[in-house]
């Protein structure tokens, strides 16, 4: 580690302008899937365009794609622990009226 | 302690490296990961409030559809957009700084507070329409517009004014943060050898953008399939 020259990670800038395109048609798909009506789909694929756009922003704009272990542990972690308190949450709420 | 001298700094700079980092690049790492560190607090605390909508959408989904019909989905999806590029010009700022461009550091920094002031404004405009026709929970809630939905659509607008307000005030913060950003920036402390600053700033911006990705559809685009985009 201490060999370490720093010189910065500079990506170039198609990285950029393609996450921003990904992003803008992400958008234009969420608006235009939310007209149709889909049933039990358009939550599911809502969720799913918005994942996609968060993973982008995350691993390029966010340079997490870049960074160490230990980061992607940390944002990992993060987003682990929101999902189980939503999965376990919802557990005991959709299975109150079972009894 | 760890030689500098491979670090060229401006004359009145301080050295980087704190004494008990090995080098500067263990130092940055720890700065990163300081910032990521905050930000998982920040996923805990939008994340209660999101779990709060999952409960009660899944409570009661035809109120939530009718109450999201309320809302302007062209005001939201045109606050969506300005995230989006206001996230580029940040990314732009950041490699501004990378690649020792002053003047392109500089004005995507001017671009990023420009946008996030524009989607205060926008906020704002949405903010007095929904006072302005009852839809602020309260004693003036309009609860006859919903039919027999009315408490639950009242639930609908209670997450709605207190998730979109509290992502509101992170963009106050936010545009507090890049003023910082620009003062430094200005003064020439952020250099390709050093611009952890600006980095884990724009960390921060961008998790403001992520968090409206999720709020934009959960919120706005609910009834969009039964009432049309006819606003």
């Amino acid at each position: 580690m201490s060999t370490h020259t720093h010189t910065p990670h500079v990506l170039p800038l198609r990285v950029y302008w393609g996450v921003f395109t990904v992003l803008v048609f992400g958008t234009l798909i969420t608006v235009w899937s939310a007209t149709k009506d889909l049933g039990a789909l358009n939550m599911p694929i809502a969720l799913a365009i918005a994942v996609t756009k968060a993973a982008f922003v995350i691993l390029y704009f966010m340079h997490v794609k870049y960074s160490t272990k230990l980061t992607w542990l940390f944002v990992m972690a993060g987003f682990l622990w929101f999902i189980i308190m939503v999965v376990i949450t919802m557990a005991d709420y959709t299975s109150r009226t079972w009894l | 302690m760890t030689p500098l001298s491979d670090h060229v700094l401006p004359a009145g700079v301080p050295p980087p490296t704190a004494h008990h980092f090995i080098d500067l690049h263990q130092q940055e790492e720890a700065e990163k990961l300081g910032m990521w560190t905050f930000l998982i607090t920040e996923v805990m605390f939008f994340g209660a409030l999101f779990t709060a909508y999952v409960v009660y959408r899944n409570m009661y989904p035809e109120a939530f559809m009718l109450a999201s019909s309320k809302l302007d989905w062209k005001l939201g999806g045109l606050n969506t957009l300005v995230l989006i590029v206001s996230s580029l010009t940040m990314a732009m700022a950041i490699r501004g700084a990378q690649t020792a461009k002053r003047g392109v550091m500089l004005w995507n920094i001017v671009f990023t507070m420009i946008l996030g002031a524009v989607f205060l404004v926008v906020k704002y405009f949405e903010y007095m329409s929904k006072w302005e026709h009852h839809l602020m929970p309260g004693p003036s809630f309009d609860v006859e517009a919903f039919g027999a939905w009315g408490p639950q659509a009242r639930i609908f607008f209670s997450i709605y004014f207190a998730m979109t307000g509290l992502h509101a005030f992170h963009m106050v913060v936010g545009l507090g943060i890049m003023t910082w950003v620009f003062l430094k920036a200005r003064k020439g402390h952020f250099t390709p050898q050093r611009y952890v600053g600006i980095e884990i700033s724009g960390l921060y911006w961008h998790f403001v953008d992520l968090v409206w990705i999720f709020l934009f559809p959960m919120l706005y685009l609910l009834g969009a399939h039964t009432t049309g985009l006819g606003h």
